[in-house]
């Protein structure tokens, strides 16, 4: 009897739910696995993907946002040994799911702790409240691979934007994995997008997209590349967070500061009267 | 037209000086390099007086003072002392409102009206509501223990010059920053006179420093590298070119833009309501306004009724002396903007708009523009995309609440939107859907300190007003 021949995974892209090839067709070769080079266009690709899914996940309501994020945290804690497979320590895929359960609590927090209504001087009913500022691209961070990952996605789809992720040239297996997880959470497609590949291709493209609302430059590790992405940015103003301190402990408490960074506030007015 | 007598406010309440110096850790100086410019009343061209150019090095002087003041006295001091001065300076402001209400509308042009009854009111509630908040900051919702960032740098408009130094100063002094700021060129005067203000209430030198000048000097500060924060009111270009200054740097950014609102008119709105709401909307403050309702949308079935109404309605309105009491449109408030004004309307006819402004007679000397309606405008046309910043409407119609929502939302802008119906769930319905930051549904061009005010997409970003607009001057 010779020995079984195992079935071997194939690592692609994540953009519009699907898992599509980089349409340059080039990979790159990460722990034996060839690893999708994502291009200048499949970015592009993502962003009009996020952009087709702004209007549902928006518009969803903050119970079935929560719910899903929850269901992330049940799919990914199902798959805790394939992580553990790929290198990435128990208590940081721990870690992870306890993060997604974290913040999949937020979604119908956060619009009362963050906003609430404006005693004006005058007789006016007055409220202010959060709303997603849209599509937001997302450099993820080296280390740690999973936990990082998951700590800059989660906070900026549980408020209802949606995301295109370059994940960590070095790291891309976890992030195809976490794609599988989410794509089977009920996350509708194209809220969560992934692209594997070299930082220098895809993230200039996704700073100066003009149908991009925001970037999170978390993962930049060079400070030049982080300012000049950030002046890319500036051309449709788009929100900026800027990169991590090289020391950040991502295994504390995020804080609410990665949510409301991609909020924007709205304050309706209407006056009393009979 | 009513004939009324003239009603001018007296002008002998303002001391106007002939020339002003820097102010800088507590006093005024020359600048080192010895430039100046003069400002203007836009309603006669008179020269009111001249005012020092501050340089550099002046900047660099300004930063210092704001320094040494943030680690010596103003940061170690406790929150309620802090607020105390904040009072101290509500209060002033409150007793001297008057004067800096003259003042405003000879150097800006604003009707005596709105200076008086809208920018003063609000200017003393802002530093009253966020003196209170002085001694509050670890109940902001910020966490325990926020900090100050340190020294902002600040650059504001000539639109509502003490307001926006209200918005921006009220603030930082409240979570326990030390600033620069500089006015707009053509309305440092209330500024200065604000200056004068620390001084009487003691305020320690260096807490607020006042450097006047133009483009060149605010770019100086934005890039001084001895700020930790910058915050700026202005048009989205310069915006841009700040939010690019200041990449790849540890300051902190606030940036409110421009607007090219759309206010929204369906067929069952009251009429006559929403009239007011129009004019309020594009005729407040000559149309000098960021939020101002500058693209009308009418629900096609009440377009005309709506029009005759508006037009009939703008018939009314008194353009003329700003000191006037009973004049609604004061004076432009620059050649230069007067210039850019007229150049778009011309676009907008040479487009194929159709123009409309009521008889109106403009004084001879000074900067004047007739309030001016467009109707059968395009979302192509120049004068429905890009901010006029002056008293010029453009007209659009639209049938169904999904065609609105879509007209008013095809813009790069994001600042405000108006909404004017009967039916509430609409009111709602249309608020969720309107990618704006500022929603007045059946009101408009309303304001207040705890009102949390700024734009999405290139509108700018960060919040001025209310609990949320300490974020911007906080570490958080």
């Amino acid at each position: 009897m010779s020995e079984r021949v195992a079935v071997r995974k194939t690592y692609k892209l994540f953009i519009g739910g699907k898992f599509p090839r980089s349409e340059s067709g080039r990979s790159y070769l990460v722990q034996d696995a060839n690893v999708s080079l994502a291009s200048r266009k499949d970015a592009r690709d993502a962003v009009v993907a996020a952009r087709a899914a702004v209007k549902g996940w928006a518009g969803a309501t903050a119970y079935n946002r929560g719910q899903i994020l929850y269901r992330a945290a049940e799919m990914l804690e199902g798959r805790r040994e394939q992580f553990v497979a790929l290198g990435v320590p128990g208590d940081e895929v721990d870690a992870a799911v306890d993060r997604w359960v974290w913040y999949a609590g937020w979604s119908d927090k956060l619009p009362q702790v963050y906003g609430g209504a404006n005693p004006v001087a005058g007789p006016y009913f007055n409220l202010s409240s959060p709303e997603p500022t849209g599509v937001v691209a997302v450099v993820a961070p080296a280390a740690p691979a999973l936990l990082g990952l998951v700590s800059v996605i989660a906070p900026a789809i549980v408020t209802g934007n949606t995301v295109v992720v370059a994940a960590s040239p070095a790291a891309p297996l976890a992030a195809v994995t976490l794609a599988e997880v989410l794509a089977t959470s009920d996350l509708p497609g194209g809220v969560v997008n992934i692209l594997t590949g070299r930082l220098s291709e895809t993230v200039p493209t996704l700073a100066s997209h003009m149908d991009v609302n925001a970037i999170d430059l978390t993962g930049v590790a060079d400070a030049d590349l982080a300012a000049d992405l950030e002046v890319k940015a500036a051309e449709n103003l788009k929100r900026v967070l800027r990169p991590a301190p090289v020391d950040h402990d991502w295994f504390a408490d995020p804080g609410i500061t990665r949510m409301t960074a991609l909020l924007e506030t709205k304050t309706v007015w209407h006056p009393k009267g009979v | 037209m009513f004939e009324y007598a003239p009603a001018p406010e007296s002008r002998s309440v303002v001391d106007i000086k002939p020339s002003y110096g820097l102010f800088i850790d507590g006093k005024f100086v020359d600048p080192t390099d010895g430039g100046s410019f003069k400002s203007i009343n836009p309603a006669s061209e008179e020269v009111l007086a001249e005012v020092a150019e501050g340089g550099a090095g002046d900047v660099d002087r300004a930063v210092r003072a704001a320094r040494a003041a943030y680690e010596k006295v103003w940061g170690p001091m406790p929150g309620r002392d802090r607020a105390k001065y904040l009072f101290r300076i509500a209060r002033i402001i409150q007793e001297r409102s008057r004067e800096l209400a003259v003042l405003e509308s000879l150097d800006n042009g604003k009707p005596i009206k709105e200076s008086r009854d809208v920018d003063l009111p609000l200017v003393a509630a802002h530093f009253f509501y966020y003196a209170g908040w002085a001694d509050k900051l670890e109940h902001a919702g910020f966490g325990p223990n926020p900090r100050p960032l340190g020294v902002a740098a600040q650059v504001i408009p000539w639109n509502f010059p003490l307001l926006m130094l209200a918005w921006k100063i009220a603030p930082a002094l409240a979570a326990g920053n030390t600033v620069v700021l500089k006015p707009a060129e053509t309305t440092p005067l209330t500024a200065l006179l604000f200056a004068e203000i620390c001084q009487q209430a003691d305020l320690p030198a260096g807490v607020v420093n006042i450097v006047t000048g133009a483009g060149e000097t605010g770019r100086a500060l934005v890039e001084h590298p001895g700020v930790d924060k910058v915050a700026f009111t202005g048009s989205t270009e310069v915006g841009r070119a700040i939010a690019r200054a200041v990449a790849g740097t540890r300051k902190k950014l606030t940036l409110e833009l421009g607007g090219k609102a759309a206010n929204i008119v369906f067929d069952d709105a009251p009429i006559d309501q929403a009239v007011e709401g129009i004019v309020n909307g594009i005729f407040f403050n000559q149309g000098h306004v960021c939020c101002a309702g500058s693209r009308l949308l009418i629900q096609e079935s009440v377009a005309d009724r709506v029009l005759e109404s508006l037009k009939r309605r703008m018939a009314q309105l008194r353009v003329g002396d700003p000191l006037d009491k009973n004049t609604d449109i004061g004076a432009i408030n620059s050649a230069a903007q007067l210039a850019r004004i007229r150049e778009l309307s011309e676009a907008g006819s040479a487009e194929g708009a159709e123009r409309w402004s009521p008889p109106c007679e403009l004084p001879e000397r000074g900067f004047w523009f007739a309030p001016t309606i467009f109707t059968g405008v395009t979302q192509a046309h120049r004068i429905a995309r890009e901010e006029i910043f002056g008293p010029v409407l453009s007209v659009l119609t639209f049938r169904t609440p999904a065609e609105a929502v879509e007209k008013a939302n095809n813009t790069p802008y994001g600042l405000s939107a108006g909404i004017w119906t009967d039916k509430g769930s609409r009111i709602l319905w249309m608020a969720d859907r309107l990618r704006a930051g500022v929603v007045w549904a059946n009101t408009f061009n309303k304001f207040d300190p705890t009102s949390p005010f700024g734009g999405y997409k290139e509108s700018g970003y960060g919040r001025e007003g209310g609990r949320h607009g300490l974020e911007g001057y906080l570490n958080v």
